[in-house]
């Protein structure tokens, strides 16, 4: 009955417009001296005006629709996801590492053992104080061997497009460091074949000290020093304007790119594209409406630039004035659209407890008769399944999320809720909800390949203000920094004497 | 009247002996007292000096035993049958004069009129 109320108030409508001044629908057009329709062609042949022109001309309307649908794009895009990638770099990280870490481990170790090959005759004989060193030396060498397995053997958890700062800064250092000690050693020691063993294992245990204390700033330039909160990142999806905001510490923009996406895949939700087609579609009726004839006919000529300023113009200046009933529409579609969801909803959830009283009913049953023979979690999903199956997609159609899911992944994840001792409640959060991206399988995200945009340079530090883009096939992460600001605490001291009231009384009493 | 601690406190007082009228099983005197060390003496409308936790007469009912006997209202009391009144708690001043076994209070008042008489007096002198 609400739709034909619908109709009614448009025909009400209709009706009081018509009966309003004319002058409100009109809309003025500021006649150019314009080209006309057909090209100069036609001036030369029509001369005189064709009065039946309301019949006879076709005019071409702007709007065609593409016929390349979602998936294909989807297909061409995987394509070039699947194609491998520039990997030489990373393998290439890697050696690098892995040649210096070695270069570094083995050169205290040389330093001891070169006199005992070179000159072992001239060697003085090593003390017991010089003995004590060998065994610092092992346990040094030891611990930092952990320490950088612990820090820099961890497997890499994004690619970046530029190199890191603060490890290149790292591993240059180092190298220079070790360099300098090799040519000490081999200018003054290898050379003049020094015979005071003690003083090279000195020397030696002092590399290994300077190394754990490279370690050390190694620790507080790559992890703590972004650890302390500094910056509040703003992340907007561009195609639905879901916004979450995250607390960072100082660090380079490709760096907090990298955290921003390792949150998006657990806080935004996940993507669905079916989701924006209806705001599209009205956005191209609201100017679609309207169509600029130029009603003048054969006139001066002009620049063709002119006449499509002025058509636009006209357009907007008509657009702004036509009783734009639009608002109207959208009202109602949302009614309805929510009242529909709420009732697939109500069965939904209806016809899933039903089904899991069923199991449950089954599972006591099966108990009571033989105790030792009970049903396979995957059976009792595959036995209820067909029972729930078609309010559950008809659920899924409504809220349009029908592709997120197959119906292979929701039998699993009804034997998942039955293996576990879920309730229907349980088991219908992931389909009631928009879950994160995380949550469904990886041909869902439509979000894998990554590229940043930004103004300024990607190693750069973050700045307040600092815009930059995180752009997918589909949409876009726009990311603004803002500082967090310095908070000056002060204190005021009560004095707790000042809590202690005096109930202060003055009776008058009658003797 | 005003009260400098660890000095005595000197006044100008009269003697007024109030004999208690039996009403049922009641002895009562005819006024109402208030102050006392344990009230808010700021709120005293009779005192002069607004610090006096002295315990005053607040009213005093037509033709009872306190007026007879010639109690005024605004008095401070000073003494209770030789009980002192000056740092008591209002209980403790209620208590002393209704004794169930008296049947007579002293009592020796203060109030303002008296000085200024005395002084007056001493100037004629």
């Amino acid at each position: 009955t609400w739709r034909k109320r619908r109709e009614r108030s448009r025909d009400r409508h209709k009706s009081r417009s018509k009966e309003s001044s004319r002058s409100e629908k009109s809309v003025t057009i500021n006649a150019p001296p314009a080209e006309p329709l057909l090209g100069d062609q036609s001036v030369r042949g029509e001369e005189v005006q064709d009065d039946n022109w309301g019949e006879t001309t076709t005019a071409v309307t702007g709007t065609s629709e593409h016929s390349l649908s979602q998936e294909d794009i989807v297909r061409i895009s995987k394509d070039l996801d699947d194609s491998v990638g520039l990997d030489c770099k990373r393998y290439l990280n890697v050696a690098l590492s892995v040649i210096l870490g070695l270069v570094v481990f083995l050169t205290p170790l040389a330093f001891l053992i070169l006199p005992h090959l070179l000159w072992p005759d001239r060697l003085r004989a090593c003390g017991t104080a010089c003995e004590g060193l060998f065994i610092s030396v092992a346990f040094k060498l030891l611990i930092l061997l952990l320490a950088v397995w612990a820090l820099f053997f961890r497997p890499p958890r994004a690619g970046l497009p530029r190199i890191f700062v603060f490890r290149a800064l790292l591993a240059t250092l180092v190298l220079l460091f070790v360099l300098s000690y090799w040519l000490f050693y081999g200018v003054r020691i290898l050379d003049s074949q020094d015979e005071d063993y003690q003083g090279i294992v000195q020397y030696a245990v002092s590399l290994v000290d300077a190394l754990l204390f490279i370690h050390y700033l190694a620790i507080v330039l790559l992890e703590l020093r972004q650890l302390q909160p500094f910056f509040s990142l703003c992340v907007t999806r561009s195609t639905d304007g879901a916004t979450q905001h995250y607390n960072l510490g100082q660090l380079s923009i490709q760096r907090a790119a990298v955290v921003i996406l390792e949150n998006y895949y657990k806080d935004f939700p996940v993507h669905n594209p079916a989701l924006l087609t209806a705001s599209k579609s009205r956005a191209a009726k609201h100017l679609a409406g309207l169509k600029v004839y130029n009603v003048d006919g054969p006139g001066e000529n002009n620049a063709a630039a002119g006449i499509a300023q002025s058509q636009s113009r006209a357009m907007i200046a008509a657009a702004a004035r036509r009783r734009d009933s639009s608002h109207n529409e959208l009202y109602y579609e949302e009614a309805e659209h929510e009242r529909r969801v709420r009732k697939r909803r109500a069965r939904l959830v209806v016809a899933v407890e039903e089904a899991f009283t069923h199991i449950r009913r089954m599972q006591e049953e099966e108990q009571k008769k033989a105790p030792g023979d009970v049903m396979d979690p995957r059976e009792a999903a595959q036995a209820i399944f067909p029972s729930m199956a078609r309010a559950l997609q008809k659920y899924l159609r409504t809220t349009r999320q029908q592709h997120l899911h197959s119906m292979e992944s929701i039998q699993q994840h009804l034997a998942f809720s039955i293996t576990n001792n879920m309730t229907p409640k349980a088991f219908l959060e992931s389909y009631l909800t928009t879950g994160p991206t995380l949550q469904y399988g990886k041909d869902r995200w439509l979000a894998r390949q990554w590229t940043l945009i930004s103004e300024a340079s990607v190693t750069s530090g973050l700045k307040d203000g600092t815009v930059f883009l995180l752009k997918c096939i589909d949409f876009s992460l726009v990311v603004t920094t803002k500082k967090i600001p310095y908070i000056q605490l002060a204190e005021e001291f009560i004095d707790p004497k000042s809590h202690k009231f005096m109930l202060r009384l003055q009776s008058e009493t009658s003797v | 009247m005003s009260f400098i601690p660890g000095h005595p406190v000197t006044a100008v007082v009269q003697r007024i002996e109030i004999h208690k009228l039996r009403d049922g099983d009641n002895l009562i005197l005819g006024f109402s007292i208030g102050g006392g060390i344990d009230q808010d003496p700021s709120q005293n409308p009779f005192s002069e000096d607004k610090t006096d936790k002295g315990i005053y007469v607040t009213r005093v009912s037509k033709g009872g035993p306190a007026e007879v006997a010639g109690l005024r209202m605004g008095d401070k009391i000073m003494q209770v049958n030789g009980w002192d009144m000056t740092m008591v708690t209002h209980d403790q001043a209620r208590k002393k004069l209704t004794k169930k076994n008296e049947d007579v209070v002293r009592l020796l008042v203060t109030r303002k009129s008296l000085e200024n008489a005395v002084r007056q007096s001493m100037m004629q002198h």
